[in-house]
C-alpha cells in the first residue's frame, strides 16, 4: 500500500526519485481512496516551476475537489497525459500509472523534508 | 368562519385534535414550548397584514389588478429591447400544466428526477444547436446575468483581468456585468468598433465581448470582431437574440468562444421581464470554468442510459468560496418551456419566425422611412427586426400619443453621436420591434399614427 | 432502451428513453406558421444567412412532443405526486391558485420597458409585496430584484460594502460565516471580494459566542448567519451575536432561507439584523419548477434602503420624496441619457387606469442593476398571491405547523436515529445515520431506498458537521397520516438494515434507473445529443 521507494508529505502526496535529480510525483493510496472516484486531474504546464509544500494543481472527485501540494521544488519536466482521458488511473494505480507529474529537482536535499513509508503510515492511525 | 376544531386553512391540514396529539407526542404543554429559544421580548411579534382570503376573493383582486395593465396581447406593441413577444404554441402552457415538472426540485436525486434532467438535457442540446457551439449549460438567470458571467469566465480562462464591452452593446449588459464584477478584481471598459478592427485592443484584454443584433439592431461583424479578438490573444464573447439564429449565421460558426443569450423570446412569455432564462454556451474545453448547472449523460448500474447533475465540483454546494459562481438554480421550468418551444417549432418553424419578424420588420422600417420627418437611423447596415428612428418631435412624446391610440410604442432611446453606424451626431429616437406577432393591419395602424403624429396630430 | 414488442405498455414507454433528435423523421412538423401579410424584403447578404441543414432540431409530430415530455414528467418525483421532506428546500404544496393568477393575460403580456402608468396593477402587485415583505422581516427597506436566493445575498453584501465604503470604511472586507452555513454563504462572499473567516458552531448547535468575539475586529465586514440554522435551530444568543458584531463595527446579514420557521413568531429586524433575503419560493411556496426560476428580494434597516438594487417600486402621493430619484421607465436605460425627466403628466383620456401612482425608481445609492429587468413577476406575483391567501393569521399557522410536524418527526424518530442536536427543532430536524453507518448502510443509502417507498430524500451529509447528516423539513402542508406513514417507512429500512443490508446498499429498485454512474459522466462529459450517438 506505502511503497518503500517512495517519500511521502503530510499532504498524502509522494515523489519518486530515480535516475540524477528527476522526482516522480503522485498521491497516495490514502489520498485517493479518501477522495473516491477521481474524474478530473489539473495538471501542471511543463516547464512551470513548482514550490515544495505549496499548490501546483488540483484534483476532484465527483463531489470533492482537494488541492495538490508538490512535495518538492523544482521546474516540472512532464506530466501524465493519460489521467485527461482516464483520471480513474489515480484510483486503480496511485503509484505506478497515476502518476501526475516529473519535476527536476532544485535541491535534492529538500528531501529530507519528507517521510519514509513507516512514518507517514504512522501519521494515517 | 372556522371553529377552534378545524385546521387552520385550507393549505394547512392539522386540525386542533391532531395538533394537540403532536403536541404530546413531541412532549410539550403547548406550542410556546417550541420557541423559547426565541429571545422573549421579541416573541409574537404579530403581523399587521390583512387576514386570510378566500380564493375566490384573491382571484377577483388579482384579475382586478391584472386588468389595470395594457396587455401586449391585446393591442400592437413595438417595444423589444431585449425582451420580445413572440408566438408561443399551445404545447408549451400543455407540458408546463404537468405538476410533475412544476413542482419538483432540483435533480440532487437524479434517479428520482429523470424527467428534469432529460428535459434539460435537450434544453441543452437544442440551445447548442441553435448557437452552433459545442456545449451549452442548463441555464442561467437570465440573459444579462449570463453574459456578465460569461465575461467573468473569460477573464478566468484567459487569465487576464480587463473585459471589453464593444460600445454598441445594451446599456443594461454593461450595468449587469459591473455588478458582477465590482469586487473581482477585474475592470469592466467600454470599447468602440474601430478600436477593435483596427487592432487597438490592450494586450491584457480577456476578451472582446459584444452584442448582436446590438442594441439598435444592427448585425456586427462577428467575424471580424471574434478574429481581432483571438488576434490580441483574447476571448471572444458574443451576446445575442436566439431568434435571429433562426436565420442568420451562429456564433460557432464564426468561431466565437462563449455565447450568451436571453432565452425568453423562444417561448416564455414577457411577463414584465422575468422569470426568464440565461443561456450561456462556450467550447468543450472550457467547460470546467463553466458557471452553473450541467446535466450528463451516463448509464445506470443495470447499463441503461440516464441523466445525472455533472461537473458539480464547479458549483458552490462543493467549492464554497472558490466556486465559478454563487448560482445555485438553472431556472429549470423556464429552460423546460424553451426544450418544448424548440421541439414544437423544429427548424422549419424556428426559421420562419424569423424571418416573419424580418420581412415584417423591413415592411415597418421602408414604410416609416418614407414618412416626411421620420427616418430610420443607421440605414446601410444589416439589421434583424428591431431598428431606431429620429423622431419629429420626443420620443417620449410619442410614445404617450401612440398610446392614447392603443398602440404600445417603441422604446424612445438616446443615440450617442459615436454609436455604431450613426453619423448624424447624437439624436434622440424611438426603437422599434417588430415579431410576427405584429400583423400587417397593426403595423399600417403604427404608420398612420406616426404620419399623424408627425403632422401635429395630438390625440 | 428497448426496441422490441413488450406486453406492458407502461414498462414500455417507460425505458424508451431515446432522445428528441433520436425519433426525428426529416418533414414532420409540430407547428404551422402563417404566410407572411407583408410584402418581403431583399434578404441579408448569403456570408450572414445560415444555411438551411445547419440547424438540427427535432422533426416531430404535435403529438410526439406532447407524448415525449408527458412521458418525462412521469419520470420524476415531485410534491404533487410524492411527500418531499427535503431539508432546508421547504418543499411544500404550491397553491394552484398562484400559477393561474400568474398566466392572467394582464400580467403574462406585460413588456418590462412599458411606461409606468401601463403596468400600475403590476406596480402596485409590487410595492404591496415590498410592504408586506418589511411588515414580515420588520426590515421596511424591501428589494424585489434579485432573481433567486444567492443574488438577494449578492445583493445584501454589495449593500453592506457600499455602506461601510460610504462610511468611510472600505477596508472591512472579512466575512464572518458560521461552519454550517450554505455553500452560496461563502460563494457570494466570494463574489463581493470579502475574505470569508469560518465561525465555530458549539456542542450544542449554536454559535460559538467566543470563537465570534475573537474574529470580529475592525475588519469585519459582515456577519451572515443563516437563521434557524441549518440544523434547523434557532439561535437563542442573537442579540448578543449581533450586539458583538455591531460594537466591532460590522453588519448582520440574515440569510432568510428558512423564513418559514418565524412568520408571525419573530422578527429579524427586531433582533438587530441589518439585512436579510427571502427565497420566496421557499417561505412563500412558488414553485420551484424542478430548480427554479426563484426569487430572492432583499430587506434591510432603513438606514440601507437607499443602497438597494435597481429598481424598487415607490406610489407617488406618499414616497415622492423619500431619497428616491423618479423617473420614467422607458428613459432608464439610454447611452448616454440626458438629464432624466420627470414622470410624464397622465392624460384624461385614460380614465380607468390610475395613472402615476406608482414607479419604478433607482434608490439613491443603489448598487445598481443585478438582472435585466425588475426580478422574477411571475414568481413575485405567486407569493403575493399566496400571502394574500394566508393572511396575517394564517401565515404564523404556517411557522407554527411547520414546527409541530419537525418536531413531531423527530420525537419519533429519535429512538433510532441519533439526532445532531439533542434539543426541539424550529421548521426542520437533523438526523445523523452513524448508527445505521456503523451497521453498513450509509446516509445515501437510506436516502436512496426511501424513493423506493415513493418518499423522496431528505436532504443528504448537510450540513457539513454533522457526520452521516439526514435533514427532514415536513413542512405545514403535511398531514398528520402522511408524517406518519414516514416514520414507518423510516423505521422499516432501519429494520431492513439487519434483514438485507444489501438491498438497501444498492436501491433504489423500483424507479426508471438504478444509481447512476456519476464518476463516468464527470470523466468523459457528454453534455447534448450528437449525431455519432456518444
Amino acid at each position: 500500500m506505502y511503497p518503500d521507494d517512495l517519500k511521502y508529505s503530510s499532504e498524502h502526496e509522494w515523489a519518486r526519485v530515480g535516475n540524477g535529480d528527476v522526482a516522480e510525483v503522485g498521491i497516495t493510496n490514502f489520498a485517493q481512496d479518501t477522495l473516491g472516484d477521481v474524474v478530473f486531474v489539473e495538471l501542471p504546464e511543463i516547464g512551470s516551476k513548482v514550490d515544495q509544500f505549496d499548490k501546483f494543481g488540483e484534483i476532484e472527485s465527483v463531489k470533492a475537489v482537494s488541492d495538490l501540494f508538490s512535495p518538492v521544488s523544482g521546474t516540472v519536466t512532464a506530466v501524465n497525459e493519460e489521467l485527461e482521458q482516464s483520471p480513474e488511473l489515480v484510483n486503480s494505480d496511485p503509484y505506478g500509472d497515476g502518476w501526475i507529474m516529473e519535476v527536476q529537482l532544485d535541491d535534492p536535499s529538500e528531501l529530507d523534508e519528507l517521510m519514509d513509508s513507516q512514518t507517514y503510515q504512522g501519521t494515517l492511525e | 368562519m372556522t371553529s377552534n376544531a378545524d385546521s387552520p386553512h385550507p393549505f394547512i391540514p392539522n386540525t386542533a385534535s391532531e395538533r394537540a396529539q403532536m403536541l404530546a407526542t413531541i412532549g410539550v404543554d403547548d406550542f410556546d414550548a417550541l420557541i423559547t429559544d426565541i429571545p422573549e421580548q421579541h416573541r409574537n411579534s404579530s403581523l399587521r397584514l390583512p387576514n386570510a382570503a378566500s380564493e375566490l376573493e384573491v382571484a377577483t383582486r388579482m384579475q382586478a389588478l391584472a386588468a389595470l395593465n395594457q396587455d401586449a396581447g391585446t393591442r400592437p406593441s413595438f417595444l423589444g429591447a431585449g425582451a420580445y413577444h413572440h408566438f408561443i404554441p399551445s404545447t408549451v402552457g400543455a407540458i408546463l400544466q404537468r405538476g410533475e415538472f412544476v413542482t419538483s426540485y432540483t435533480p440532487y436525486q437524479p434517479e428520482a428526477a429523470q424527467g428534469v434532467l432529460q428535459s434539460g438535457f435537450e434544453f441543452q442540446s437544442a440551445v447548442a444547436q441553435i448557437f452552433g457551439m459545442e456545449v451549452a449549460n442548463a441555464g442561467m438567470y437570465d440573459g444579462p446575468t449570463a453574459f456578465a458571467e460569461a465575461g467573468l469566465m473569460a477573464a478566468r480562462v484567459s487569465r487576464r483581468n480587463r473585459i471589453l464591452i464593444l460600445d454598441t452593446a445594451d446599456k443594461r449588459l454593461f450595468e449587469v456585468a459591473e455588478a458582477y464584477a465590482r469586487y473581482q478584481q477585474v475592470e469592466i471598459e467600454a470599447i468602440s468598433r474601430e478600436s477593435v478592427l483596427n487592432g487597438d485592443v490592450p494586450d491584457d484584454a480577456a476578451c472582446i465581448a459584444f452584442q448582436s443584433p446590438n442594441f439598435l439592431g444592427r448585425i456586427e461583424d462577428v467575424k471580424a470582431l471574434t478574429d481581432a479578438a483571438h488576434a490580441a490573444g483574447a476571448l471572444s464573447v458574443m451576446h445575442t437574440y436566439p431568434t435571429a439564429l433562426g436565420m442568420f449565421k451562429s456564433p460557432g460558426e464564426f468561431g466565437v468562444d462563449i455565447a450568451t443569450g436571453e432565452g425568453q423570446p423562444l417561448g416564455v412569455p414577457l411577463t414584465f421581464g422575468g422569470a426568464y432564462v440565461g443561456l450561456f454556451t462556450t467550447k468543450q474545453r472550457f467547460i470546467r470554468q463553466l458557471p452553473g448547472r450541467i446535466i450528463g449523460r451516463t448509464t445506470d448500474t443495470l447499463g441503461r442510459t440516464g441523466y445525472t447533475l455533472t461537473l458539480q465540483t464547479r458549483e458552490q454546494h462543493i467549492r464554497r468560496e472558490r466556486a465559478t459562481s454563487n448560482i445555485c438554480t438553472s431556472t429549470q421550468l423556464i429552460g423546460l418551456m424553451v426544450a418544448v418551444y424548440c421541439a414544437t417549432m423544429g427548424p422549419n418553424g424556428l426559421r420562419k419566425v424569423a424571418e416573419l419578424s424580418y420581412h415584417k420588420a423591413h415592411y415597418l422600417a421602408n414604410a416609416i422611412d418614407a414618412l416626411p420627418g421620420w427616418s430610420v437611423i443607421g440605414g446601410g447596415g444589416t439589421f434583424f427586426n428591431e431598428f431606431a428612428v429620429e423622431c419629429p418631435i420626443a420620443p417620449v412624446e410619442v410614445s404617450r400619443r401612440l398610446a392614447d391610440r392603443g398602440i404600445t410604442g417603441g422604446l424612445p432611446v438616446t443615440i450617442p453621436p459615436d454609436f455604431g453606424g450613426n453619423t448624424r451626431g447624437a439624436s434622440e429616437g424611438m426603437l422599434l420591434c417588430v415579431t410576427e406577432m405584429n400583423s400587417r393591419q397593426g403595423i399600417d395602424r403604427l404608420v398612420n399614427a406616426l404620419s399623424d403624429i408627425g403632422n401635429g396630430g395630438a390625440a | 432502451m428497448s426496441d422490441g414488442v413488450v406486453p406492458n405498455a407502461s414498462v414500455a414507454d417507460m425505458h424508451d428513453r431515446r432522445l428528441l433528435m433520436d425519433r426525428s423523421v426529416s418533414g414532420r412538423r409540430a407547428i404551422e406558421m402563417p404566410a407572411a401579410d407583408v410584402p418581403l424584403a431583399e434578404m441579408p447578404s448569403d456570408d450572414l444567412l445560415r444555411d438551411a441543414d445547419d440547424l438540427q432540431l427535432p422533426e416531430v409530430s404535435q403529438l410526439d412532443v406532447i407524448r415525449y415530455f408527458t412521458l418525462l414528467s412521469r419520470l420524476n418525483f415531485s410534491i404533487d405526486t410524492n411527500f418531499y421532506p427535503l431539508g432546508s428546500c421547504t418543499m411544500k404544496y404550491n397553491p394552484k391558485l398562484n400559477d393561474q393568477v400568474a398566466s392572467l393575460g394582464g400580467f403574462a403580456n406585460i413588456h418590462p420597458l412599458q411606461t409606468d402608468e401601463s403596468v400600475q396593477g403590476a406596480l402596485e402587485v409590487m410595492f404591496e409585496l415590498q410592504q408586506w415583505l418589511g411588515e414580515a422581516t420588520a426590515l421596511p427597506g424591501v428589494g424585489l430584484a434579485p432573481l433567486a436566493g444567492a443574488q438577494g445575498e449578492y445583493a445584501g453584501l454589495l449593500i453592506a460594502r457600499a455602506a461601510l465604503e460610504m462610511r468611510g470604511e472600505s477596508h472591512r472586507k472579512v466575512a464572518l460565516i458560521p461552519d454550517s452555513a450554505h455553500g452560496t454563504n461563502p460563494a457570494s462572499a466570494a463574489m463581493a471580494g470579502l475574505d470569508v473567516v469560518t465561525v465555530k458552531t458549539d456542542e450544542f448547535g449554536n454559535v460559538d459566542v467566543e470563537d465570534l468575539r475573537a474574529k470580529a475586529d475592525e475588519n469585519a465586514c459582515v456577519f451572515m448567519l443563516t437563521i434557524p440554522s441549518t440544523l434547523g435551530l434557532f439561535e437563542p444568543n442573537i442579540i448578543e451575536i449581533n450586539n458583538i458584531i455591531h460594537d466591532a463595527g460590522g453588519l448582520v446579514y440574515a440569510d432568510g432561507a428558512n423564513l418559514n420557521a418565524l412568520l408571525g413568531l419573530v422578527k429579524l429586524g427586531d433582533l438587530g439584523v441589518d439585512i436579510c433575503h427571502s427565497n420566496l419560493h421557499k417561505t412563500f411556496s412558488t414553485p420551484h419548477g424542478g430548480g427554479g426560476p426563484g426569487a430572492g428580494p432583499v430587506m434591510v434597516t432603513e438606514e440601507l434602503a437607499s443602497f438597494l438594487p435597481e429598481p424598487i417600486v415607490v406610489k407617488s402621493d406618499t414616497t415622492r420624496h423619500s431619497g428616491s430619484t423618479t423617473r420614467h421607465s422607458g428613459e432608464s436605460r439610454n447611452p448616454e441619457g440626458p438629464g432624466q425627466s420627470d414622470i410624464p403628466t397622465p392624460s384624461p383620456s385614460q380614465g380607468e387606469i390610475k395613472r402615476g401612482s406608482y414607479h419604478l425608481t433607482r434608490p439613491d445609492n443603489s448598487i445598481g442593476k443585478i438582472n435585466g429587468f425588475h426580478g422574477s413577476f411571475s414568481i413575485l406575483v405567486r407569493a403575493y398571491t399566496y400571502m394574500q391567501s394566508l393572511g396575517g393569521d394564517g401565515l404564523r399557522a404556517v411557522s407554527e405547523n411547520a414546527l409541530i410536524n419537525a418536531n413531531y418527526i423527530q420525537a419519533r424518530l429519535r429512538d433510532r436515529f441519533d439526532l445532531a442536536v439533542d434539543r426541539l427543532c424550529m421548521h426542520e430536524t437533523v438526523l445523523s445515520g452513524k448508527r445505521q453507518a456503523d451497521r453498513g448502510v450509509p446516509a445515501l443509502s437510506i436516502a436512496k431506498r426511501l424513493l423506493d417507498y415513493g418518499i423522496h430524500a431528505p436532504t443528504m451529509y448537510f450540513p457539513l458537521i454533522v457526520p452521516e447528516a439526514l435533514m427532514v423539513e415536513p413542512t405545514e402542508t403535511e398531514s398528520k397520516e402522511t408524517l406518519d406513514r414516514f416514520v414507518a417507512v423510516m423505521q422499516a429500512i432501519d429494520d431492513e438494515i439487519d434483514s438485507d443490508p444489501d438491498s438497501v446498499n444498492h436501491a433504489p429498485h423500483t424507479l426508471p434507473n438504478t444509481r447512476l454512474d456519476e464518476a463516468t459522466a464527470a470523466r468523459r462529459p457528454v453534455l447534448r445529443w450528437s449525431s455519432n450517438g456518444d
